[in-house]
């Protein structure tokens, strides 16, 4: 039986997380056909490299030296929030729109910009 | 203990992130990724990060993810499950995701400054904290996602509902 003490989770292992997360939306933006997929997978990207100011600000920051802008890794991670939040709003009524016109989600068919 | 938890919780968001990425069902997709969004709240509770956690949950679990399942609806055509195929270059995007990650854990885990265990932690992280320093330190930039929240409101509104002519 291992010991599960010796496991224990450091900064790394955070930012390995956040490296999964972001290599698998990465593949979604890459892969999918439907075009709301590629929002879900871009989501998934931006809470990646969330997790990254979050662990990096939790276990690099020193304490005792600048109290004042101790949680400047948390307010990044509030603005990525706040601009995925309108991205994602943006995005999809650009999406209903295009399905308004084209009767279509699917990436591949939207390339009328293409002579 | 939190060992345990950072792993259920850190393998839980990834086996949602991969399903998002690999299920043929969108709509599947997007309730994994409300999946995926509560297992990062749980790593964020794990970091002190209490408030953040909590707008992860309201935000993305609550508002984001069910916008994404109304705009799946409303662009619904065919049958459901076959509703998010690949496209023709999907092993590109595979090769390349794999090299990205590879090279990412090559950094990390070859960075020995970044080989550090948690240290106990005094520095807060609740609204009250937040808000100490978004309203001295960090006023204008609040200001401005304040201004960019109002113009995605209005854009998309005017984007999805269409302007009438008038006259």
């Amino acid at each position: 039986m291992m010991n599960l003490s010796n496991l224990s989770v450091g900064l790394s292992t955070y930012l390995l997380v956040g490296a999964m997360l972001f290599c698998l939306g990465l593949y979604g933006v890459l892969a999918k056909r439907n075009i709301i997929a590629l929002l879900m997978s871009i989501e998934l990207m931006l809470n990646a490299v969330n997790i990254n100011f979050v662990a990096f600000n939790r276990f690099l920051w020193n304490q005792k030296i600048d109290v004042h802008y101790l949680l400047t890794g948390h307010v990044a991670a509030i603005f990525v929030i706040v601009v995925a939040a309108a991205e994602v709003a943006v995005g999809l009524a650009l999406i209903i729109t295009i399905y308004r016109n084209r009767r279509s989600t699917n990436v591949d068919e939207l390339n009328w910009l293409k002579w | 203990m939190s060992t345990i938890v950072f792993f259920i919780f850190a393998i839980l968001a990834i086996a949602a992130a991969w399903g998002v990425v690999t299920s043929k069902n969108i709509v599947h997709s997007a309730f994994y990724l409300a999946l995926s969004f509560a297992g990062v709240a749980v790593l964020y509770i794990l970091m002190n990060a209490d408030f953040l956690a909590a707008v992860q949950l309201l935000i993305y679990t609550g508002a984001v993810a069910v916008m994404v399942v109304f705009a799946v609806m409303l662009t619904l055509r065919g049958d459901v499950r076959e509703s998010n195929p690949e496209n023709r270059s999907w092993f590109v995007g595979a090769l390349v995701a794999v090299s990205v990650f590879a090279m990412i854990a090559l950094v990390v885990l070859t960075n020995a400054d970044w080989r550090v265990l948690a240290t106990p932690w005094t520095g807060g992280g609740s609204a009250e904290d937040m808000s100490l320093l978004l309203l001295s330190q960090f006023m204008i930039p609040f200001e401005a996602a304040a201004v960019l929240l109002t113009v995605a409101l209005i854009g998309a509104v005017i984007l999805a509902k269409g302007v009438k002519e008038s006259k």
